[in-house]
């Protein structure tokens, strides 16, 4: 089925951080620990699930051309308009976290609010414009993108606690083989680019 | 002697343009402050962007002008922004920059806005440009401020056209989209183009390499 298809492509072939390395910075912040990486993870996929599909909506009756009158077209305002959403959803779900499970937002911190400036979720608004997506395709790339930057961030943590136990030369440690481990998993994702549904 | 009290206001010699100081502000972030790699901040767009020099340049470019105004802008509104919103405050600000940036790119150099694509629009989520916002312009006077948004942005320049050399060189042979390597080329080398330098797989390992390099020169190592 198409919404499948879309899925397995939107989480394993075009991840968002290793096909095209969204979302880095907080990615590679958070990734020393791996419980914290499930929360920051958890906050992604909701954010991007509930964002993609509002932002689809609002692109479509009202910035499209044509959307509202004929003759108007509001596409320049694309980055503004989208970005607000974002941030203003971000806004509410920490709110929303801080009345309903204050465990979670204390143990989140500053990346709760930092959501609203992670390029994955602009960029996925981005480019689901560029794509021919109705509603039901927009959510489902909301999701698996989100599912996607769940998996890279939870591998990472993963692995870069148990680098703590490795011969790191001291300039390489913390930073920079964190940056030869990511692309070398990006290599790895590559081996899903066969993939046909 | 009056009878009135003289009060003594104390006034502040302003700093002179370029001082010690002021100079830090731009020459820091170039090696010592990095802003990709010591802050790590602007990471996404150094990988995503520097496959070939050009529109690598046209990126950094971009990113100094959005940072330097951003910063400026933020920093002459600083005292009467409220704490909730000021994410919201600073996204807007940005956005409005970007938006030039786009519209100019797209009329003047439009080869290059297709090649960068998404990506200049994600300036606006440029960690680096929010995180200079937060960490300088919301709490330093104007003048300062557009110096770390130039420093900032030239320390990410560095870092952009220092990959995409690599990248483009080994990647394709080629700089600045003239042919360097290869039998139909300049020098008329013997070269295969190097399939992992095009791949973003690549322009990590490029940084991881630069960021050993640098630290071992600066003498900066991490605990774990």
């Amino acid at each position: 089925m198409d919404l499948i298809s879309l899925a397995i492509r939107s989480i394993f072939v075009e991840n968002m951080i290793f096909a095209y390395f969204l979302g880095m910075c907080s990615y590679l912040a958070v990734s020393r620990k791996v419980v914290t990486a499930v929360g920051l993870g958890a906050a992604v996929i909701f954010v991007l699930t509930i964002t993609v599909p509002l932002n689809w909506l609002i692109n479509e009756y009202i910035l499209k051309p044509d959307a509202i009158m004929a003759g108007v077209d509001l596409s320049f305002l694309q980055f503004i308009v989208f970005i607000s959403i974002i941030s203003g959803f971000v806004q509410l779900t920490e709110m929303a976290v801080e009345k309903f499970a204050p465990a979670l937002y204390g143990a989140l911190g500053i990346f709760l609010p930092l959501i609203a400036v992670n390029c994955s979720i602009l960029g996925a608004a981005l480019f689901m414009l560029g794509k021919p997506f109705g509603l039901a395709e927009a959510a489902v790339y909301g999701v698996s993108s989100g599912i996607g930057w769940f998996i890279a961030i939870v591998a990472l943590a993963a692995i870069r606690e148990k680098l703590k136990y490795s011969n790191v030369p001291a300039p390489l440690k913390g930073l920079g083989i964190t940056f030869i481990l990511v692309g070398l998993m990006s290599l790895g994702f590559l081996s899903f680019m066969g993939i046909s549904l | 002697m009056s009878s009135q009290t003289e009060t003594l206001v104390k006034v502040e010699p302003s700093e002179p343009l370029f001082s010690k100081k002021n100079r830090k502000l731009l020459v820091d972030p170039l090696d010592g402050n990095n802003p990709v790699t010591v802050q790590v901040l602007g990471i996404c767009s150094a990988l995503a962007v520097t496959v070939q020099l050009v529109p690598a340049l046209y990126m950094a470019a971009g990113l100094i002008f959005v940072s330097t105004f951003s910063n400026l802008f933020i920093s002459l509104i600083r005292n009467s922004i409220p704490s909730r919103i000021r994410i919201i405050v600073q996204l807007a600000i940005v956005s409005l920059w970007v938006i030039v940036v786009d519209q100019v790119m797209k009329a003047y150099a439009f080869e290059a806005s297709q090649k960068l694509s998404v990506f200049v629009g994600l300036i606006i989520t440029n960690c680096i440009v929010m995180g200079r916002l937060e960490a300088f312009a919301m709490a330093n006077k104007p003048w300062p401020a557009i110096l770390d948004g130039i420093g900032n942005g030239l320390g990410y320049g560095v870092i952009l056209i220092s990959v995409a050399f690599f990248r483009e060189l080994l990647g394709s042979g080629s700089l600045f989209g003239i042919k360097i390597l290869g039998s139909d080329s300049l020098t008329g080398l013997a070269y295969q183009g190097n399939g992992l330098m095009m791949l973003p797989a690549g322009a990590c390992i490029i940084v991881g390499l630069l960021i050993w390099a640098q630290r071992a020169r600066n003498g900066y190592a991490e605990d774990h």
